[in-house]
């Protein structure tokens, strides 16, 4: 199977979705003439031509409005922000426009479009760019997101995303553009709500996505060597949640560590929770623990932003704690 | 529908009925307002008729118009019924977004009604990608952007008339300059006061016109919506008018933020007062004609609130309806024809 970046998975993805349907276009920042401001948009513009791989001013909130409105008269814009920490820039166009076109219309006009960029930090790029969105984003009803950790992943669920009549937003990472899977040639689609078991074990529990779900990962390899055995439960979409395969494999492990890269309070992690304590309550031999950012704005040193970030130490230790060793 | 057709002469007699359907409408709204039959916010339209009717009647029915939560008006204007917009007020079934929208939403998708929106200023970037998605398939329809003179300060409006005058598209803003944003009047709020002089920033060919009178409306938007619908350019358009009534309901008509005198000059010039009066100096209207028609008018508008009062509620499992489209079986759909 051909191994490929998360970068060019996505690429894929657009391009193969845009040749499908004519429907479909890619507008944001430097995503034509530049060819993305992280490459994933490379070669589309020469592809497909101005009118559906289109360069905006910096205005995130008017060119997300402008795919809103496309939307409404049936095209399907695939809207890029540059990162989501300036997405929430356009957030009034994804919060009280896009999520709530369909039902304050009676079921009148959906909302075809994706909004997709980075979500989370990179290396020291500090407090204003390194912002973890989910917990905001899959707060609100009527939207779907998705967390690809994966090139995989990313290329089935970004197609999955494009061919949704609802919005569906896209959270990729810095980090990940890079990395490096296996992709096979055929088309493939990933349903948009479906958690993977990515590793299996029956001590304990790890329940992540997106980025982390590869940290949950290297965690999961480094236990292993001690004989510690855990699940990785990769969530693969945020909303909506695939609460079955939490409670399944939290049935089996009795034990739970739940992995996010944002902040504590109001987390994903703390709604996961909810749903092991409301639906396992009986299987659960120790209480469930979290691993998330340090409540504080990310800082620039290399030292301190190590300490804010969730890793794979901290994990095991969560882990560890929950299994009552040392 | 109520609207026009486009080039074809629009008759005197036809205005004065969408005018006056729209005063006559909103006059019992306020009425069942007060009685608690309409609850949330509601933004009445009085004195600003000649707008709505002379706008929409320069329209082809397959043109797009998007507006903000001041839209019962315009909805009637374009050809919702009043008995759909009044069920919807009322938070029924029946409504024209099934009770979920109310006052401020109010949508139809059969008459390309895209919605009153409540966050001032955000359905600009809106109507604009409407316009962007006209360009985009080659057609030759138009968007219509009704607005308030407060949107023009905000964030949304700078942003999407820029990209409008930058990629040329099809669409007509139109500033329903009625002097105040909720209380705050114009000069208080815009560093100029030319509002429509704002279009230089975007390259955009600007005009302002007399919003009381439904013949300088129209004459205008007849121009701009040429100009969209024949050379893909956008215009803004600041038409000057008056609302005779307060913000929403909860304001005095005047006293606090204008006074009375002022509101008195304005309803001197009474958009449905200034057509009949040029109606009847033409010999096109007489008293007895009027007397009917309103009479007629009354009518349609009370069996708009009987049809309101009877339409059932939203059933209860409605509540879960409409929030995502259902798309269990979506992944494997093939492609369909844009509409």
């Amino acid at each position: 199977m051909p191994v490929v970046t998360y970068r060019d998975a996505l690429n894929q993805a657009l391009r193969e979705e845009m040749q499908r349907d004519d429907r479909v276009f890619l507008m944001g920042e430097e995503v034509a003439v530049y060819q993305g401001a992280y490459k994933v948009s490379k070669g589309l513009l020469q592809e497909f031509g101005e009118m559906r791989v289109v360069d905006t001013p910096i205005t995130e909130l008017g060119f997300a409005g402008v795919g809103v409105g496309a939307a409404m008269v049936g095209l399907r814009p695939v809207i890029e922000f540059m990162t989501w920490n300036f997405g929430v820039l356009a957030l009034d166009q994804v919060l009280n426009s896009a999520s709530k076109m369909l039902y304050m219309s009676g079921g009148q006009y959906p909302m075809p479009m994706v909004f997709r960029g980075p979500n989370g930090a990179a290396l020291q790029l500090s407090a204003q760019h390194s912002q973890s969105f989910e917990s905001w984003l899959a707060h609100m009803p009527g939207v779907k997101v998705v967390t690809p950790g994966t090139p995989y992943d990313a290329k089935g669920l970004l197609k999955s995303a494009i061919r949704d009549d609802n919005p569906v937003l896209v959270l990729e990472g810095e980090m990940l553009y890079n990395t490096k899977g296996e992709v096979p040639d055929e088309e493939y689609l990933i349903p948009i709500g479906q958690a993977e078991l990515k590793r299996e074990g029956d001590h304990c529990t790890i329940v992540s996505y997106g980025k982390m779900a590869l940290v949950a990962m290297q965690a999961a390899d480094q236990l292993a060597k001690e004989d510690i055995r855990v699940d990785v439960v990769d969530l693969r979409t945020i909303r909506p949640m695939d609460v079955e395969a939490i409670k399944a494999s939290v049935a089996k492990t009795n034990r739970a560590v739940v992995l996010e890269e944002g902040w504590e309070l109001a987390g994903i992690g703390a709604q996961v929770v909810d749903y092991i304590q409301r639906d396992c309550f009986d299987d659960l031999d120790a209480p469930v623990l979290r691993v998330h950012q340090a409540d504080v704005p990310m800082p620039y040193a290399k030292n301190l932003e190590k300490l804010a970030k969730p890793d794979a130490a901290k994990t095991i230790a969560a882990v560890k704690k929950v299994m009552y060793i040392e | 529908m109520g609207t026009g057709t486009g080039r074809g002469r629009v008759k005197n007699l036809d205005s004065l009925r969408s005018m006056l359907l729209q005063r006559r409408f909103e006059e019992r709204t306020a009425e069942a307002y007060a009685l608690g039959r309409i609850g949330g916010f509601c933004h009445l339209y009085i004195g600003q008729e000649a707008v709505s009717t002379g706008t929409l009647s320069v329209l082809r029915p397959d043109d797009y118009v998007i507006t903000t939560y001041r839209d019962h008006g315009q909805a009637l204007a374009r050809g919702i019924t009043p008995r759909a917009v009044m069920a919807e007020l009322f938070g029924k079934a029946d409504g024209c977004s099934r009770g979920k929208g109310g006052s401020m939403h109010l949508f139809d998708r059969n008459l390309n009604f895209l919605g009153g929106h409540g966050i001032v200023g955000a359905h600009v970037p809106i109507a604009t990608g409407v316009a962007f998605a006209i360009k985009y398939r080659g057609g030759d329809q138009v968007c219509i952007c009704f607005m308030g003179e407060s949107v023009v300060n905000t964030g949304a409006f700078h942003e999407a008339l820029n990209m409008a005058g930058l990629w040329k598209l099809p669409v007509v803003y139109i500033i329903e300059n009625n002097r105040y944003g909720m209380g705050t009047a114009l000069e208080r709020a815009s560093a100029i006061h030319d509002i429509y002089e704002r279009g230089a920033a975007y390259n955009m060919t600007r005009n302002q016109c007399d919003g009381q009178d439904v013949f300088a409306v129209r004459k205008a938007v007849q121009e701009a919506v040429d100009r969209a619908r024949k050379e893909s350019l956008p215009t803004l358009l600041e038409v000057r008018t008056y609302r005779f009534m307060g913000h929403s309901m909860s304001d005095a008509v005047s006293g606090t933020y204008r006074t009375k005198a002022e509101l008195e000059e304005w309803q001197q010039r009474d958009p449905i007062v200034l057509l009949r009066m040029h109606m009847e100096k033409k010999g096109e209207l007489t008293e007895d004609a009027l007397h009917k028609l309103d009479e007629e008018i009354k009518a349609e508008v009370q069996d708009a609130l009987d049809f309101a009062e009877k339409s059932p509620e939203p059933a209860p499992e409605s509540l879960f309806e409409d929030v995502l489209v259902d798309t269990t079986s979506d992944a494997i759909a093939e492609p369909v024809a844009a509409d």
